[in-house]
């Protein structure tokens, strides 16, 4: 075990120092320069609230709005790039009852803490991008399904939603119009795979998480069985921007295929882990420099670019990467949620590959039987192979089992669980052989 | 019996939802019994599925599948330390061998005086402040260093 200890003193709920903020384009986290950026005061000041008056005064046409947001090119932030236009699209325009709308602030993959930011230091921004969407979609009630360890940062949020009900942006009849929208918080307590948005529902309806079979998708049987539109936080958060400066305008703070900007997540190895909204196409080497390099001066290693449900790279990889949809999948990994783990040349990739599959296996929902057995199958196969028991032939099993889960359940965390076996052992399979023959990590002797 | 103010916040939480959709609740209302009582015992799980006219199982359920439920006594303070990725690479390990030396117990023991109970959590979501613990679900410590965690300590009586 090292002994290495963060030394970086306890922050409380406020705005980091403004270095903190050089090189960043503030857009989900606009408030962020200001004394109190939760507030509803500091988000007025800043021209929040604005964009939901005019729709709804001006009656702005669904049509004009999903239009602008198609334009934007804005991907599903939560990590599987959906365009969030194209999405919108889907919600029936016509239904004969009450639609929802609701909001995946459930962020649990291992690195990823973007969504925790936007509702502790720009809840508003949110609540309108909520509120502006439920406009668009004819929704009536929206939820934002809360991870439950942050609890903190669920009391503020619900606190921004008292505020904005008081101010008269959510509620009956908003702005003299027959518009009316509820929003409300509500919260998971220690369950992953609610990040998955049919099980997200499910937990909403007070249930266990347990993903439903698609089709039918959420746009046509969501929560309580109603037409659902399901978007990540950052991507609602997106909104407001968008329809203030136009959606080319959001398309241009990015690169072809990834508009606007992105919350990456940097943790692991770095000086300054936090979180950094950056242009789309920034390239790895800015971000990496943002987040005060490599932990001590040390050396990189491997970086898990969007959490680890995408696949694991070499320093090789990634340092001529840039940081959007196309640049991290040419370079043979994918952006996923935004969430950069760093590893330092002191990481044993055997031992953190064992730590993940716990987790997987700790995590599966139990539905389906490759996931529920295999993750168990594969953390075994990894624990053998870590406490100096391991054979040769265990490297083919693990990728024949995880290759026999991917693509085999219901849901998308049988995949997430096979991705880092895979890539781990195809990059760093010497590291696992060397494990195999002497029984110890070649990283740290032990 | 549920508690006066217990039914007073499981109300508030059941108008967030239709009025036939009652059982939505069940998250809220396990949290609110939970924080008030220190765990679920069986009795507490159906005195929420009665409230909420649900089968008890189906209350069963959400509370077991759910990993910050407590179906058994967890101290009076529950001390929940994640160790996943984010958190082992800024030496979480370090941390849970000084709680473990400190308290004197393992992962889910409770120390002889019912006062502190040890878990190993799954990711938070907070991983830029690793290494990380929460106390009672609803505290969390970030930036942990030994020192630290001897200074939280020391401030639950």
């Amino acid at each position: 075990m090292t002994t290495r200890v963060a030394k970086a003193k306890d922050v409380k709920v406020k705005a980091p120092v403004m270095s903190d903020l050089k090189g960043q384009t503030l857009l989900c986290l606009r408030t962020m320069k200001e004394k109190n950026p939760a507030s509803l005061a500091t988000y007025e000041k800043l021209g929040g609230y604005v964009q939901l008056k005019r729709i709804v005064a001006e009656k702005v046409k669904a049509i004009d709005i999903i239009n602008q947001v198609k334009v934007s090119n804005l991907r599903g932030r939560g990590g599987a790039g959906f365009p969030t236009g194209l999405k919108w699209s889907f919600m029936p325009r016509y239904f004969d009852g009450i639609k929802y709308l609701v909001c995946n602030s459930d962020e649990g993959e291992p690195g990823t803490f973007k969504d925790r930011d936007i509702l502790r230091y720009n809840p508003h921004q949110l609540i309108e991008g909520m509120a502006i969407a439920a406009y668009t979609l004819g929704a009536r009630v929206g939820y934002n399904y809360i991870h439950g360890e942050i609890w903190q940062d669920y009391e503020i949020f619900e606190n921004a939603l008292h505020e904005a009900r008081a101010a008269g942006y959510i509620g009956e009849n908003l702005f003299g119009t027959n518009f009316s929208v509820d929003l409300y918080a509500v919260h998971g307590y220690g369950a992953y795979i609610c990040g998955e948005e049919t099980a997200l529902i499910e937990s909403i309806e007070g249930k266990k998480g347990q993903p439903r079979f698609k089709p039918p998708f959420p746009a046509s049987y969501g929560v309580f069985g109603k037409p659902t539109n399901v978007n990540n936080t950052e991507s609602f958060a997106s909104i407001p921007w968008i329809l203030q400066h136009g959606g080319e305008a959001f398309a241009a703070l990015g690169v072809p295929n990834s508009g606007g900007t992105k919350l990456f997540s940097v943790s692991g190895h770095v000086e300054k882990p936090g979180n950094y909204e950056v242009k789309m196409g920034t390239p790895f080497s800015e971000l990496l420099g943002m987040a005060g390099g490599v932990w001590k001066g040390g050396k990189l290693k491997a970086v898990i670019p969007g959490g680890p449900s995408t696949p694991v790279m070499t320093a090789e990889m990634i340092q001529n990467a840039t940081m959007d949809y196309d640049g991290l999948s040419k370079a043979g990994s994918s952006l996923g949620a935004g969430s950069m783990i760093v590893m330092d040349e002191t990481t044993c990739m055997v031992k953190t590959l064992k730590r993940l599959s716990y987790f997987f296996y700790e995590e599966s929902c139990g539905q389906c039987t490759p996931c529920r057995e295999g993750t168990g199958w594969v953390y075994r196969v990894i624990n053998r192979i870590a406490s100096g028991h391991g054979k040769m032939e265990d490297l083919e099993l693990l990728t024949s089992v995880s290759s026999n889960i991917s693509g085999r359940t219901i849901c998308a965390l049988g995949d997430a669980a096979a991705t880092p076996v895979l890539s781990f052992i195809k990059h760093f399979r010497s590291e696992f052989e060397y494990y195999i023959q002497h029984g110890k990590s070649m990283v740290d002797g032990k | 019996m549920l508690s006066a103010e217990s039914i007073k916040r499981i109300d508030y939480e059941i108008t967030k939802y239709p009025a036939d959709q009652r059982r939505a609740a069940v998250m809220s209302a396990l949290r609110i019994v939970q924080t008030e009582r220190g765990w679920l015992s069986k009795e507490s799980i159906s005195e929420v599925a009665a409230y909420l006219r649900m089968p008890d199982i189906a209350a069963m359920e959400v509370a077991t599948f759910y990993n910050m439920y407590d179906l058994a006594p967890a101290g009076k303070y529950k001390i929940t330390i994640c160790t996943n990725i984010s958190c082992m690479l800024r030496d979480s390990d370090a941390i849970v061998l000084h709680l473990q030396t400190r308290l004197g117990v393992g992962f889910n023991q409770v120390t002889a005086d019912g006062k502190f109970c040890l878990k190993e959590g799954e990711c938070m979501g907070a991983c830029g402040g690793a290494p990380l613990m929460m106390v009672n679900n609803h505290t969390m410590h970030e930036f942990l260093t030994t020192e630290k965690v001897d200074v939280v300590l020391e401030a639950l009586k």
